[in-house]
């Protein structure tokens, strides 16, 4: 195959939001066929570059899955499945994209924090976030607030998202807020919040950055943090 | 050719009685046919039920009446030769419907013939405290029905994708409508604007050949109708209680040597016209339906009728009808058992209320009968789309909020797909969503979503602190109204025209979209 097939391809699967050869697409019939994971192989097989693989193949297909999202043609389980493909194509892609000096959009750590075990909405964040280039690191559930604070601090993450499903469990995003001050790391780090029982107003109450009512309201909040910087 | 037809809904059928209390009210109906009897006040069915073996007298009476002793073993095998199975239908094939009593297949329709048209329109009010602060409610306005009205509601439902089959929902009242032309008027709105099943009822006697006719032109002749019939009738030809109602009886006979299917329908009022106890209140209409289905039989062997069950509770503060309470349910549920026991396609009752007006209790009362009716399996549930204020008003609002709650009824009640093969597949997903990092079967929703498994949101649904339901709705109602219409080809309704005496010049005219 030639480069700009290979590349299309990549594209085209992402749109389909089909990871390996065993997926359905969004279309019917597309099942066996060659998807992302292989696809993105044989490009490094053939030898094209990761960062066109990233721009042509990745990002670029992921702006048609937003279009096609915002038009309603498109569901959150069509969105998750194409933001799947990418952080499987990314996989792959960073060591090839380090040695080539490319960066990723930054350290993003994510938790649901202590006394909490819902991971739904975190799950589908951090999807979303390494399907937009982020390096997500993810404590998983029922996470310490000292933990959350030596992870950010460990890999100078300038992204921190908190997230939580219970009234009785969001106070300890504030916990960490203090968490941070206190080890002087919060200048350095944004903080978002979400949750159903969040809000912008709590957020401000305990000294967070941004309440995401969504993963999507997430990557605007952090592309406008980008474009602000 | 391929039997293609509408697939309702197979449901499960929820049966409310055991297979011993089924056996007791039929013996209790056959032993009220065999005494009292019924009273029969048509003499050519009194002289049938006495020419298989009843017992018949004269009674003494202001009106010519026969009571008529019916034998347990005439009614048993006149209704075993009724058919289980038959298909109603319509004027695309697609829109036909397949009747099998041994299958609960469910299909909704409208019903009634109310003589009132409710428009509604949402208008924009002022708080009386804040005249900063708005709010839009709705505006109801009663017309009279109309052959024009009809017809707008029989294009709107051939839209409404939950609607099975057709019954003119609407009495025209246009001023030049008499008793003479008020069946081929009725019929031709109706057929002339939808494509799925029309049945009504008959007005006189006299027009049944007319209205036949103008389906076989419309069918492509007498035996293609025979072979699709388009139309069908309801005969309610008994009078609460055990009554033969004398010309809907000649209506009968005439209806079944045309070779066309018909209900024979009942509809005593608990209370009132029967007992309002459920076992006195179902043997009654079970055995008034019986003797109106060996009646059909009798006249034609293996003529197609359907089991017509519509029993209904009497409200004790004022004798009306009370539709949307446990016990109509209750009735309706046992007579639908009974139709599946006699092996007779069953015409049921839904969604009907005492709501005036869209709104809360119109859904309460609504939902609480279409889903329950459903769940039992009839095939046929009428009055299901539109009807307020009992059976008295028709509102396209409320059909089109009626559409949208059958349509989520439809897909609850769907056979689960539980089967082998799809049990491997999910087990399958289950074991890679468990080896992926989140675990997370969002993605895995696709398939299921694609293939029309996963419902939507309610289509009228409000995100914010207001409730829109009906603003939307009415936004919905007006999209559809401005689909294109399905009217006949013109060189059809010409020739119809030619043909059927009565019929109202500016029916023929194209419809105009959007209202």
């Amino acid at each position: 195959m030639q480069e700009k097939e290979i590349l299309e391809r990549i594209a085209f699967n992402v749109i389909q939001g089909r990871v390996e050869a065993e997926d359905e697409g969004f279309d019917e019939g597309l099942d066996g066929q060659a998807a992302v994971t292989e696809l993105v192989e044989e490009a490094l097989t053939q030898g094209i570059d990761p960062k066109s693989t990233v721009i042509e193949g990745l990002t670029k297909a992921m702006e048609v899955v937003g279009e096609k999202f915002e038009k309603e043609e498109y569901l959150i389980p069509d969105m998750l499945a194409s933001a799947e493909c990418v952080g499987a194509a990314m996989d792959i892609l960073s060591p090839h994209l380090v040695q080539a000096g490319v960066e990723s959009r930054g350290k993003f750590v994510i938790a649901t924090v202590a006394g909490d075990l819902h991971d739904i909405g975190k799950n589908i964040v951090a999807i979303m976030l390494k399907g937009a280039g982020y390096e997500v690191i993810d404590l998983g559930t029922d996470v310490p607030a000292d933990r959350i604070a030596e992870t950010v601090r460990e890999n100078q993450a300038p992204f921190l998202g908190l997230s939580a499903l219970l009234t009785t469990t969001m106070r300890v995003m504030g916990e960490v807020v203090g968490r941070l001050e206190q080890e002087g790391l919060r200048d350095k780090v944004k903080v978002l919040i979400g949750g159903a029982p969040t809000s912008q107003e709590f957020a401000d109450e305990i000294g967070a950055d941004v309440y995401c009512k969504d993963a999507f309201q997430a990557i605007d909040a952090l592309k406008a943090m980008a474009s602000s910087a | 050719m391929t039997e293609s037809f509408r697939h309702g809904v197979l449901v499960k059928p929820y049966e409310r009685l055991d297979q011993e209390q089924i056996r007791c009210l039929d013996e209790a109906s056959l032993a009220l046919l065999a005494d009292p009897g019924i009273w029969c006040y048509n003499e050519r069915a009194a002289k049938l039920f006495k020419a298989h073996g009843a017992k018949v007298w004269e009674e003494e009476s202001g009106s010519p009446c026969w009571r008529v002793s019916l034998p347990a073993g005439l009614i048993r095998e006149a209704v075993a030769r009724a058919p289980s199975r038959f298909m109603l239908g319509a004027r695309k094939q697609e829109n036909r419907l397949l009747l099998d009593s041994d299958v609960p297949r469910v299909y909704f329709g409208s019903g009634s013939e109310a003589n009132i048209w409710l428009e509604a329109e949402m208008e924009e009010f002022v708080s009386v405290r804040d005249g900063k602060a708005t709010v839009l409610v709705p505006r109801f306005r009663e017309m009279r029905g109309t052959t024009a009205l009809l017809s707008r509601a029989a294009r709107l439902c051939d839209k409404l994708e939950h609607l099975d089959f057709f019954i003119r929902p609407l009495n025209i009242q246009d001023p030049e409508i008499t008793p003479e032309n008020h069946d081929v008027n009725k019929f031709f709105a109706s057929l002339n604007n939808t494509t799925k099943h029309v049945q009504a009822g008959l007005t006189t006697l006299e027009s049944l050949g007319g209205v036949v006719r103008m389906a076989e032109l419309i069918a492509g002749g007498p035996e293609a109708l025979r072979e699709n019939p388009i139309i069908s009738f309801i005969a309610c030809v008994f009078k609460s209680p055990l009554q033969v109602v004398d010309d809907t009886a000649d209506k009968v006979f005439a209806i079944v040597e045309q070779g066309l299917p018909l209900v024979i329908s009942s509809s005593p009022q608990g209370g009132s016209s029967a007992p309002i106890q459920e076992a006195g209140m179902v043997a009654q209409i079970n055995a008034e339906i019986l003797a109106g289905i060996a009646l059909v039989q009798l006249i034609k062997e293996g003529a197609p009728v359907l089991y017509g069950s519509v029993p209904v509770r009497a409200r004790l503060d004022d004798l009306h009808d009370l539709y949307g309470c446990p016990e109509f349910n209750q009735y309706n549920m046992d007579c639908v058992q009974l139709a599946r026991f006699y092996r007779v396609p069953c015409y049921s009752t839904a969604g009907v209320g005492d709501a005036k007006v869209p709104g809360m209790q119109a859904v309460f009362e609504k939902l609480f009968t279409h889903l329950y009716m459903a769940m039992s399996g009839a095939q046929y549930i009428h009055y299901a789309l539109g009807l307020l204020d009992r059976t008295n008003s028709f509102c396209p609002l409320q059909a089109v909020l009626d559409n949208e709650q059958i349509g989520k009824i439809k897909h609850c009640l769907r056979e689960p797909k539980v089967a082998p093969p799809v049990g491997e597949e999910m087990l399958r997903m289950v074991k890679k969503v468990m080896g992926s990092p989140h675990r997370l079967f969002t993605r895995h929703v696709r398939k299921a979503l694609h293939a029309g498994d996963v419902s939507s949101p309610y289509r009228f649904e409000t995100k914010g602190m207001e409730d829109r339901v009906l603003e939307k709705a009415l936004d919905y109602l007006a999209q559809l109204e401005a689909m294109p219409s399905p009217q006949l080809e013109l060189g059809t309704v010409k020739q119809i025209f030619q043909e059927i005496p009565g019929l109202l010049p500016g029916l023929g005219q194209p419809a105009q979209q959007g209202y």
